[in-house]
This record gives structure tokens, sequence and C-alpha cells, in this order.
């Protein structure tokens, strides 16, 4: 049967009707990228075709799933001890830590409160797997098996213990994907833990580093120097680091100084990572009316019941206020 | 009649594997050497069946669907494939009959234009230009071309598929 058809069609096979053919698939396929980079077709077919696509991801993070469970099944008895023995060492000094950091919070807490500020050091996160899907090199994204079932948004912060690893871009049901703080695309504001200086960390464009293309020449800036969130532009809350700077040099232009950091957050190695549910204060002046605070928790008690939010956080606005009042 | 519904679903199969493929994830430093499986098992299918069964409207389904699961931009490998799918399915005739290791280096020329597609539309889509090492993909799918047609054909063979 293939025999017959090779006949009409010669070595050289060169019909109209194929190039014809190719040309509206390219054109049609061409149409789709241009809407899609536009309007962002992707995401709205993706999620409704969720119930096909998430399976898919489940089934191909099984061999990376089933390695770490292979390595730890088949680590040997001594490898297993000694990090056994650094956990514990480590819940330690993170316990001890935490001892003398409660009295402080407590303190921080009441300060804050005079001063009427809706921050705390509370955090209400949500814990979430790692998916191990590739979305090809150098994609700097990754996936999480948390979705809008789980209350996740477009938007929120994703840390692991070491610092900020990247936030939501986009939400499927059960599943979201993660834009790492390296992506080429995304930028997160920054202060020098040191010097107080505020800038912008960008992605960059090779390797899995931040950029800090813009400090001002005159600008002190060290190698070693830690990056925190600066809570600018209402999207990452203050005070989580975020990386450390490796090398400064005036950039290209010799405008301004150019540094560059590596993330502290582990972002090859994590597979459980937090999602933050406190958002950033909010840029610009604080809305007239007491109830639009932001929706963080700030009760004193610590944010086990995270379901419960919305009721707190509609009357708590008022609480700091009601204190704050008499005694100013 | 089972003979040919089986091979159908042998055949689908192969594409469905080699997107699953694509998806799972490999250890960190191997990341851009990582073969571009469905273009591989595209071209096996073209090469080996023809237009009975590759066409340019399954090439670009075949893409379509690893856009939706790749979630980069859609349209993207719907293009790459239905380009490569169109260029395979014009030479047929002779790549069938080229020896082993000429028909490697066409499998090479064919990712590497591949890849030149994929940077001219990131370059529209206004992305950065990707380091040196990302072009050492089409080599290793190259490199893993011999083994995969043998592999792929010994199996045809031994389940006596079409």
């Amino acid at each position: 049967m293939p025999l017959a058809r090779e006949e009409s069609s010669p070595l050289f096979a060169g019909t109209a009707a194929g190039t014809l053919r190719l040309i509206f698939y390219l054109a049609m396929a061409m149409v789709l990228m241009v809407l899609d980079h536009r309007n962002g077709w992707l995401w709205r077919m993706r999620y409704a075709t969720s119930i096909v696509i998430e399976p898919v991801y489940r089934l191909a993070s099984l061999p990376s799933e089933g390695l770490r469970a292979a390595s730890v099944a088949f680590a040997d008895r001594r490898m297993l001890t000694d990090q056994n023995q650094q956990l514990r060492e480590d819940l330690l000094l993170a316990n001890a830590k935490l001892n003398r950091m409660q009295a402080v919070a407590q303190q921080n807490q009441r300060l804050k409160e005079l001063l009427d500020t809706q921050r705390s050091l509370n955090l209400r996160v949500q814990m979430a797997r790692v998916i191990g899907i590739d979305f090809g090199a150098y994609s700097h994204r990754m996936m999480i098996n948390a979705g809008a079932r789980d209350g996740v948004k477009t938007g929120q912060p994703v840390i692991d213990s070491h610092g900020v690893m990247g936030q939501v871009i986009d939400v499927l049901p059960n599943s979201s994907t993660v834009m790492l703080v390296t992506d080429p695309d995304h930028a997160i504001p920054v202060v020098d833990a040191r010097t107080g200086l505020r800038t912008v960390a960008y992605g960059s464009r090779a390797g899995d580093q931040l950029t800090l293309p813009n400090i001002p020449i005159a600008q002190d800036v060290q190698v070693g120097d830690k990056l925190l969130t600066s809570g600018l532009g209402g999207r990452f809350p203050e005070g989580f680091p975020v990386g450390e700077i490796r090398s400064v040099a005036p950039s290209a232009t010799g405008m301004f100084l150019e540094a560059h950091a590596i993330p502290s957050a582990d972002l090859d190695r994590t597979d459980e990572v937090l999602i933050l549910h406190d958002l950033a204060e909010p840029a610009g002046p604080p809305p007239p009316s007491p109830s639009a605070g932001p929706p963080s928790d700030e009760a004193p008690a610590p944010a086990s019941s995270a379901p419960k939010v919305p009721l707190p956080s509609s009357f708590k606005p008022a609480s700091p206020a009601s204190t704050g009042v008499p005694q100013t | 009649m089972s003979r040919a519904r089986l091979s159908l679903w042998w055949f689908i199969g192969t594409l469905v594997f080699a997107l699953l493929l694509m998806l799972v994830p490999l250890p960190h430093v191997l990341d851009p050497f990582k073969p571009y499986w469905p273009a591989l098992v595209l071209l096996y299918w073209a090469l080996e069946s023809g237009d009975a069964r590759i066409n340019l409207g399954l090439a670009f389904v075949l893409g379509v669907c690893a856009d939706m699961l790749n979630g980069v931009l859609l349209g993207e490998q719907a293009l790459r494939l239905c380009v490569l799918a169109f260029i395979a399915l014009r030479f047929r005739s002779r790549l069938r009959f080229f020896p082993m290791w000429q028909q490697t280096l066409a499998v090479l020329a064919l990712l590497v234009n591949d890849r030149f597609l994929l940077l001219i539309v990131r370059a529209f889509a206004g992305e950065a230009t990707p380091p040196a090492l990302w072009w050492a993909s089409p080599f290793v799918s190259a490199a893993l071309w011999p083994f995969l047609f043998l592999l792929l054909d010994d199996l045809r063979m031994r389940l006596r598929l079409q």
C-alpha cells in the first residue's frame, strides 16, 4: 500500500496542495500564538481541560518521586543517622531561637498595635509539594500541588525555609504554576539589609541568579550584603530574605552599578514550599473605609485555624483603632 | 482487524509516551541536554509510515497538545512540529533509504532547524536569548536517533504491527 502511494509522489515530490496545507497550518499556529500572547488563551484552555492535564502531570512526576523514594529506601543507615542528628541539632537551635524571639515578637506586636500598622510576625501559610515537571530548559517555573480548590490565587508569594522562591502566576483547580525569582521576566523590590538601599532585583538572563542593574553609582553595596523584600509594590510582604550579593561592578553604560546576587531559596532542591496568605500592605495611602485593611490575620493567637479568616479580618481593623485612639 | 486496531493503539501510545517523556524532569545538570522526544517519535512515524499516518493536521494537533501540557505559548510547538513533519514527509522517499549515519545527520539538520524556529518564535514573544548550552539538545537528540529508530523498529517487528 505505501509503495503505491510513493509512485504517485516522486522522489522530489513537490505538490502545491502540500505546500498550501503547510501554509494554512503555519498561519493557524501563528494566529494561535498571537491570540495567546495577547489574551492568555492558553491558561483558559488549560483550566478548562485541567481534568486531563493534571493527571498527566502527576504521571510525569512519578519517576522523580520514585527516585526520591528509592534514594530514601536505599540510603545507608549511617547517612540517615547523620541526617537525623543534624536535623535534631537544627531543631534544637531553632527552638532556642524561637523561645527568645517570642518575647520580642509579643513586644513587637504591642508596639505595632500602638503605631496602628497592619503587620505582624505571624505567618499564615499553606504548605504545598513541588510536582516534578519539566517545563523545558531555562524556564524558571515550577508546578506545585495546591490550586484554586485550596484557595491559591494568582500573585501569592511562595517561600521556602531560606527565602523567597517566587510567586504564583497561574492556577489550575488542583495545581498551580510558580514563576521563580530567577526568571528574566520577574522583578522583586528589595532592600539591602546592611545599608537600607532600596532597589529592584530582576531575574537574570543567564543562569540561576538575580541581577540588580540600576544601583546609583555612589551607593555603598558590597559583596555579601543580604537582600530582603522591601514590601514596596504590594506583592511581596516585607522582610523575607531574597538573596546575597556575589559581585558588584559598574554597568556597561557606566551610569549605574550592577550587582549580581544568588537567591537564598533553594530553587532546585526544595520539594516542599510555603504559599503565603499574608499579602503586603497595598501601595499608596490606605483606603478610608475602616474595614478595608489587608486580609492578614492579626489575631494574637497562632494562626492554626486558617480557614476562619474572613471573620477576624472583618472586625479586626476596628479593634486596634479603638485601642490606639484613646492612648494617643 | 484487531491487529490493525492494536497497531493504531501502538502508534497513539508512542506519541503519548513521547509527550510524557517531554514532561519528566531530569537532574538539574542534564536539563539543557534533554532531547525533544515528540519530534523524534513524530519523525520516526513520518519516515516509517509516511502520509498514511502522519499528516500536517496530526502534527498540528500533537503540537497543540504539547503546548497545553507545557504551558509556554499556545501554537509554538504546533508550528515547529508542522514544519518538521512537512520536511520529513517531503523528503521521506530519500530519507528512508539513507544509511543510518546519513539519516542521523539529516535528523540533526531537522532538529537544528527546529531550534532556529523556536529561537525566532521566542524572539518575537520577547524572551531572552538562551545561553550556548541550549543548542546542545538537537545533538543529543540526533545521537539518540539511531537507537530510538532501531528500538521502535524492532518492537514493531516483534509485535508484528503495521
